[in-house]
C-alpha cells in the first residue's frame, strides 16, 4: 500500500480515573484520507492530540513520519488544526500567519499564498478577533497549510461552519486528497466521512471498534426482496442461502448475500411459483454501520 | 530557538498591551523621578512637603548625575509588577487563547518554544531599561540646561552597570510572572498573586522582619524583591544625593550578594518554566 506515515500501536491516554483512549492502533497510508469517526467524547480528539503531540500517552506508542509525534521531524512535515483554530486576537490574519511561519521556520512570503489558498487575502488585514467563525476556521486551514505539509492532522474541520463553508471545507479537502496529501480528519458527521475518506477508523469509549475502507464497511450489505406468497417465499429463500442469512421485517426479506446471487434468487421463486414484486441490493449507510457499531459498544459497556 | 524567538518578538511588538505597560513604566519614573521631585524644588519656598529635605539634594535627584539610581528607583517595586504582569500576559495567554497549541504544532520542540519566550522576554525588558534610560537622560539634561547646572553624565561603566542591574531586576520579575503563568494557565491569578506579592507580602515580610521578629531577617535577605532593592541601593548608597531611599530600596543585604541571588532566581525561574512546558499535556 505504500509509506505509512502515522502508525499506532496500543496508544492509550487516561485522564486520571479516565480512560479516554484505549489500546488503539491505527494506521494511515500516505496519499489516503483517513477519517476517524465517533460519537463526541469518543476519544477522537485526544488521539489526534496525542499524534500531534499536546498530550503524552499514558500507554503504547506512535510515530508520525516514522518518528516521535511532536518532534521536529514529524512536525515539520505535518500541518494540524485541533479543534477550534487557535489564534493571537490582537493581531491581524496576515500577522497571524506571520507568527505561525515564523514558528516554523517558513519565510513571510508563503502568507500571502496560503491566505489566497482559503480565499482570505482581501481579509487579511482585519483583526482576527473580528473574523467570522468559518473566516477563523479558514485561517486554521491556511495555517495548516502554510508548511505545505505531507500530512493534515484536522479534528472536526468543518465544525461551526455554515452549509457552504462546509461546502467549500470538503472540496478543499477533496483538492488536497487528490493532490497527493495525507489527510488525517475525525468527524462525527457521517455523510462527511462518506464523501471525503478513503478508510475509516471507528472509535467509541476510547476503543477502536473498526478500521477499513468505507466500502468494506458498506460491503456487508444484502439483498431485499419483496416476494408472495410469504410462507413460501420464506421456505424458498432459506433453502437457498440458509436460514440464519434470511430475515423478515416490514413485509420484505433481507438476504446476507451478495448482490451477485439476485439472479439465483430471481429464478429460484419463479421456480417455485412465487411472485416476485422487488428484489435489490440493500445498501446499508455509514449511518447504519456505525449506529451497529457503536450501539453495541455503548450497550456492551 | 531563534525561529521561535522571531515569532515571540512579533507578537510583542504587536500587542498593544506591551506598550501600555511600557508607557506606565515610563509615566511612572517621570513621575516619581522628575517630575514631582522637580516641581517640588520649584515651590520649595511655599512647599511645606518638602520641609526637611534639602531643596539642592532634592533637585540633585533630577540632574544627569543621579541617572543611575533615579532610574532604577522604582525598579524593585513598580516596575518589577510591571515587569511581572508582562511575564504573565506572554504565557498566561497563550493558555487562555489556546495558542500555546498552534505554537507547540509547528516546527520547534516545546523547549525551543519556550526558549523563543523567555529570550523576548528579556529582549523586552532591556527595552523597557533602556528605554526608561533615555527618557531619563534626556529630560535630566533638559533640567540641568534650564536650571543652568553641568550636563554631568555618569560614566559608560556606571551606566552599563546601572542599566545591568536593572536588566536584572526586570528579567527576575518578568521570569516569575513567566512562571506563574504556565503555572496557573492562565493571566488573572498568576497576576494577581504576583502583584500582591510584589507589591504586599514582600513589604509586609519586610517590616516585621524589621522590627518585630526580628529573627525573619534571613529569611527576609532571601525574598527577590529584597534582594532587588539591596541591588539598586548597593549602585547609590543612602538613597543617592536626596538621602531618602525609594520604597523597596533598602540596605539588606550587599550589591555582590543581591546580584548572585537575582541571577539564582531567574535560572531556578526559568528551570521551573521549562520543567512545565515539557511535562505538561496542552489540553
Amino acid at each position: 500500500m505504500g509509506e505509512q506515515l502515522v502508525q499506532t500501536n496500543d496508544l492509550s491516554k487516561s485522564f486520571g480515573a479516565i480512560r479516554a483512549v484505549d489500546k488503539v492502533s491505527l494506521s494511515v497510508w500516505r496519499g489516503e484520507v483517513y477519517g476517524v469517526l465517533g460519537p463526541n467524547g469518543a476519544g477522537k480528539t485526544t488521539t489526534l492530540r496525542m499524534l500531534a503531540g499536546l498530550v503524552t500517552p499514558t500507554a503504547g506508542t506512535a510515530s508520525v513520519h516514522g518518528a516521535r509525534p511532536g518532534s521536529p521531524t514529524a512536525l515539520a512535515r505535518t500541518g494540524v488544526l485541533i479543534e477550534a483554530p487557535r489564534f493571537w486576537p490582537y493581531l491581524s490574519g496576515r500577522d497571524n500567519l506571520r507568527v505561525v511561519a515564523r514558528y516554523a521556520g517558513m519565510p513571510d512570503r508563503a502568507v500571502g499564498g496560503a491566505l489566497e489558498a482559503v480565499d482570505l487575502a482581501g481579509r487579511g488585514g482585519d483583526r482576527y478577533a473580528a473574523y467570522s467563525l468559518g473566516m477563523k476556521q479558514r485561517l486554521g486551514v491556511a495555517a495548516a497549510l502554510l508548511k505545505d505539509p505531507e500530512l493534515l492532522i484536522l479534528d472536526e474541520p468543518t465544525n461551526g461552519l455554515d452549509p457552504a463553508g462546509m461546502r467549500d471545507m470538503r472540496a478543499l479537502l477533496r483538492d488536497l486528497g487528490e493532490r497527493g496529501h495525507t489527510v488525517l480528519l475525525s468527524s462525527h458527521l457521517l455523510g462527511e466521512v462518506q464523501q471525503l475518506c478513503d478508510r475509516v477508523g471507528v472509535i467509541s469509549g476510547g476503543r477502536l471498534l473498526a478500521e477499513s475502507t468505507v466500502d468494506d464497511l458498506l460491503g456487508q450489505a444484502g439483498l431485499l426482496v419483496r416476494a408472495e406468497p410469504v410462507e413460501k417465499a420464506r421456505e424458498v429463500l432459506e433453502r437457498l442461502v440458509g436460514a440464519g442469512n434470511v430475515a423478515h421485517a416490514d413485509g420484505s426479506f433481507r438476504l446476507r448475500t451478495g448482490p451477485e446471487q439476485a439472479g439465483r434468487v430471481s429464478r429460484a421463486l419463479a421456480d417455485a411459483d412465487v411472485t416476485l414484486t422487488e428484489l435489490r441490493p440493500l445498501e446499508r449507510s455509514l449511518e447504519e454501520v456505525f449506529l451497529e457499531m457503536t450501539g453495541t459498544e455503548r450497550t456492551g459497556r | 530557538m531563534i525561529a521561535s524567538l522571531n515569532a515571540e518578538l512579533l507578537k510583542l511588538r504587536k500587542r498593544p498591551a506591551t506598550w501600555i505597560l511600557l508607557g506606565v513604566v515610563l509615566g511612572l519614573t517621570q513621575l516619581f523621578g522628575y517630575l514631582l521631585p522637580y516641581s517640588s524644588w520649584l515651590t520649595s519656598d511655599q512647599n511645606f512637603q518638602t520641609q526637611g529635605l534639602n531643596p539642592q539634594a532634592v533637585l540633585a535627584g533630577t540632574l544627569p548625575g543621579e541617572l543611575v539610581p533615579t532610574s532604577l528607583g522604582g525598579f524593585p517595586v513598580f516596575a518589577g509588577a510591571l515587569a511581572l504582569i508582562l511575564g504573565a500576559l506572554a504565557t498566561g495567554s497563550e493558555y487562555g487563547w489556546g495558542t500555546l497549541q498552534t505554537a507547540l504544532t509547528q516546527r520547534p520542540t516545546r523547549l525551543a518554544v519556550y526558549g523563543g519566550k523567555l529570550l523576548a522576554l528579556a529582549a523586552s525588558t532591556l527595552g523597557i531599561v533602556l528605554a526608561t534610560f533615555a527618557l531619563n537622560a534626556t529630560v535630566a539634561g533638559v533640567i540641568a540646561t534650564v536650571e543652568s547646572r553641568a550636563l554631568d553624565y555618569p560614566s559608560a561603566a556606571e551606566l552599563a552597570k546601572g542599566i545591568g542591574s536593572g536588566w536584572l531586576i526586570l528579567g527576575m520579575w518578568a521570569g516569575l510572572g513567566a512562571v506563574l503563568g504556565f503555572a496557573f494557565r492562565g493571566v488573572a491569578l498568576p497576576i494577581g498573586l504576583g502583584v500582591v506579592w510584589v507589591l504586599g507580602v514582600e513589604n509586609l515580610v519586610s517590616a516585621v522582619a524589621g522590627s518585630l521578629l526580628t529573627s525573619l531577617q534571613p529569611l527576609r535577605d532571601l525574598l527577590p524583591g529584597v534582594n532587588a532593592g539591596s541591588l539598586v541601593w548597593s549602585l547609590a548608597p543612602g538613597g543617592g544625593s536626596t538621602g531618602e531611599a525609594p520604597p523597596g530600596v533598602s540596605d539588606a543585604v550587599g550589591g555582590g550578594r543581591a546580584t548572585l541571588a537575582l541571577a539564582l532566581y531567574v535560572a531556578a525561574f526559568a528551570a521551573a518554566g521549562a520543567l512545565l512546558v515539557r511535562r505538561r499535556d496542552v489540553t
